[in-house]
């Protein structure tokens, strides 16, 4: 399953690219893109997994970027 | 300019107010503690936040931030004794901050709206009545009401009206379409002039306006290599520079005996051009301004590696009907024989085939001199896969192909090698001349080609399922470099296989392009370097095969698309040349002890802000 999110907040390049890597290393995730000037992650993951690793890559989100939001 | 954006202008804005006010206090007083406790009130001001962070992420376990990094620049210059330059650094640091994000949102702002095309409402009649829905909820089937200045929201057909359609959202055609009941209206254009009744053809979710949007998002997905390059040259930049500053603030004080004050300070210059900001939001913003550049032509690339491999297209494989030509046959010459004039020969024509729907019966009747007469016409019977026969104003005619007359023992002469398809026409058992038809090239087809070339691109070839004569006419016409006829679509696979090895071969660097409408030319788009596909206003397969969509029909536009992602390449790799270039110099300097950290403030935050104006430039492509 693959699913595309806003992230409202997203306010430097060098955070997008961290967060796009951190993403990546995340369980159960078997592709994740941030896109700094379109504020978009897409994530891609199993569909077995994907409620768990969708809340597990919010969760990262708040962790590595407390500003953003994911919509 | 955001609410966050105004906070944090006020903010530096009174920072620099006070680092301003540091300078005057005269430095004698308190023994310089005062001027001292201006600059740090200054600093707190400015960088409580980058501080604070900074402290978030050390606890995190990220030690190589940038809010981490600046701080301990920062820091450290005071704790050398100069408040005043670890201030300086702090604000900015910070000016240069919000100086990007200002730029990089507005450029986002612009591109966004360029983009912009999602309809906010649905006007739908419904027991006769006007209701305001969100197009999601429209069904298909009902009617819509759309008023001048209104977007059109959801694919549909015209029932009632007369207007103009702006389609530049989405073809980037700025002449508005005139359009009648019957015709087709897509989502997204915006009716300029008369009320319209739409009947809705296609779910929302299925309108072109969705398709285009679900493109646009989907684009962020797609880097270009460039982009993979800055982003593993980031990873490791900040590390390296970070280690290159602990090396240089202990080995030489304690292998050499230098001081410690000096060389502390020479790896604090270190640090704070340790960011790799400048690279990681210019080349991404290069590429954005292209992709939207090319969008407002009409042109839609699925991604910036698109973009990339557009900027390298070294040969362009043109499918021909529908592509180059278009696609509707028109009656190019007549070939009377004696006792017979033009116009009598199209007119007989005309009504022996007027019963019939085939696209050559339409391009005959176009072309005969007056309107067909349905009374004049008996005995009308169709030969499958010969022609027709009938009697028209009481002359036995027959109209079809030389089969037709063979079969009626009629003798014909032979025509030879004539570009296009001929209509043999027989009268009262004689044979009275032919009509020859062409599939014609597209106004701009012969300039698109053209531009190409002036592009640099080497090599533009033809393919087609067509007979060769009605190919080599085409080709001729146009000056292509190669054309290939009679291709079954899995011959055209074999052929751009080909010609990708020979454009390889040529130039590791270079690229292919094949350029269809989409109609059996899937697995073509997919095979090519660069997949593109044409007139995709309605055409679902070619938006999903293709890497890139020239929305309205015209060829030309790849030559502007090409000009557009050179262009963009060219800004992103002056960007990373540039970029790269003052950061190396600026840390060799640092290291000879020749720079300070006003100058590495410039090369962190300053030449960000450089390569993101350049960066917009991409926007404004192509240049004339």
């Amino acid at each position: 399953m693959k699913q595309s999110f806003r992230l409202q907040g997203l306010d430097c390049a060098n955070c997008a690219a961290r967060l796009e890597r951190a993403l990546n290393k995340l369980d159960g995730v078997a592709h994740a893109s941030v896109n700094f000037l379109a504020q978009r992650l897409s994530l891609e993951a199993e569909d077995a997994r994907w409620e768990g690793v969708l809340r597990d890559a919010k969760a990262l989100v708040k962790k590595l970027e407390p500003d953003v939001t994911v919509a | 300019m955001t609410r966050k954006q105004r906070k944090e202008l006020l903010r530096i804005a009174l920072g620099l107010a006070l680092f301003a006010a540091g300078w005057c206090v005269p430095g004698a007083w308190l023994g310089g503690w005062a001027a001292r406790a201006v600059f740090a009130a200054a600093y707190a001001l400015a960088g409580w936040d980058v501080l604070w962070a900074s402290c978030r992420n050390i606890l995190r376990g990220e030690v190589f931030d940038e809010n981490f990094l600046m701080a301990v620049a920062s820091l450290g210059a005071m704790a050398l004794g100069d408040f005043a330059e670890g201030a300086a650094v702090m604000l900015f640091y910070q000016v240069g901050e919000w100086f990007q994000a200002y730029a990089v949102g507005r450029t986002r702002g612009s591109i966004a709206a360029l983009m912009d095309i999602r309809p906010d409402f649905a006007t739908v009649l419904r027991a006769g009545q006007p209701l305001r829905l969100d197009p999601e909820a429209v069904r298909v089937g009902e009617t819509l009401l759309v008023r001048p200045g209104e977007r059109v929201p959801l694919d549909g057909t015209i029932l009632k009206g007369e207007s103009t359609l702006d389609t530049a959202a989405l073809t980037g055609e700025s002449l508005p379409r005139p359009v009648r009941p019957g015709d087709q209206a897509p989502s997204g254009c915006i009716n300029l002039s008369g009320l319209l009744e739409i009947r809705v053809d296609r779910h929302y979710g299925d309108s072109t306006v969705a398709r285009i949007l679900r493109l646009v998002e989907e684009a962020a997905e797609r880097k270009a290599r460039t982009e993979a390059f800055i982003t593993r040259f980031a990873r490791v930049y900040t590390p390296f520079v970070c280690g290159a500053a602990l090396l240089l603030a202990l080995l030489p004080p304690l292998l050499l005996g230098g001081a410690w004050g000096d060389w502390v300070y020479r790896a604090l210059t270190f640090l704070v051009i340790s960011c790799p900001c400048a690279l990681v939001i210019s080349v991404p913003l290069s590429f954005f301004g292209g992709i939207g550049a090319a969008s407002r032509r009409g042109v839609l690339l699925k991604g910036s590696n698109a973009l990339e491999t557009l900027a390298h297209v070294r040969a362009v494989v043109f499918d021909k009907t529908g592509t180059l030509t278009q696609g509707a046959f028109a009656v190019t010459q007549t070939l009377p024989a004696p006792g017979f004039g033009r116009d009598a020969l199209l007119d007989l024509a005309a009504h022996a085939e007027s019963a019939s729907t085939h696209p050559l019966a339409k391009a005959v009747a176009a072309a005969a001199p007056g309107p067909v007469d349905p009374a004049a016409v008996t005995d009308l019977r169709e030969h499958a896969g010969r022609g027709v026969s009938a009697t028209v104003k009481g002359r036995a005619v027959l109209a079809g192909n030389a089969a037709l007359l063979h079969d009626n023992a009629i003798p014909a002469p032979t025509l030879g090698d004539l570009p296009g398809t001929a209509i043999l026409l027989a009268v009262d058992g004689a044979y009275a001349g032919a009509i020859l038809l062409q599939d014609r090239p597209k106004p701009d087809a012969k300039a698109a080609i053209d531009a190409l070339r002036r592009a640099g691109v080497r090599q533009t070839v033809m393919l087609t399922g067509d007979n060769a004569p009605a190919a080599r006419a085409v080709a001729q016409t146009l000056g292509l470099d190669a054309w290939h006829a009679g291709l079954l679509p899995a011959d055209k696979v074999a052929h751009v296989e080909r010609l990708l090895a020979e454009t390889r071969a040529a130039d590791p660097k270079a690229r292919l392009a094949f350029v269809g409408d989409g109609i059996n030319d899937a697995p073509v788009l997919a095979r090519a370097d660069l997949g593109v596909a044409m007139g995709a206003l309605g055409s679902d397969a070619a938006i999903e095969a293709a890497d890139a969509v020239i929305m309205d029909d015209r060829p030309a536009k790849l030559a502007d698309a090409i000009a557009i992602a050179r262009g963009t390449l060219a800004i992103a790799w002056q960007n990373i040349v540039f970029a790269i270039g003052v950061k190396a110099a600026i840390l060799l300097l640092g290291a000879l002890g020749l720079a300070n950290l006003w100058m590495a403030v410039f090369a962190d935050v300053g030449v960000a802000f450089l390569a993101i104006l350049n960066a917009i430039r991409a926007l404004a492509l192509p240049r004339r």
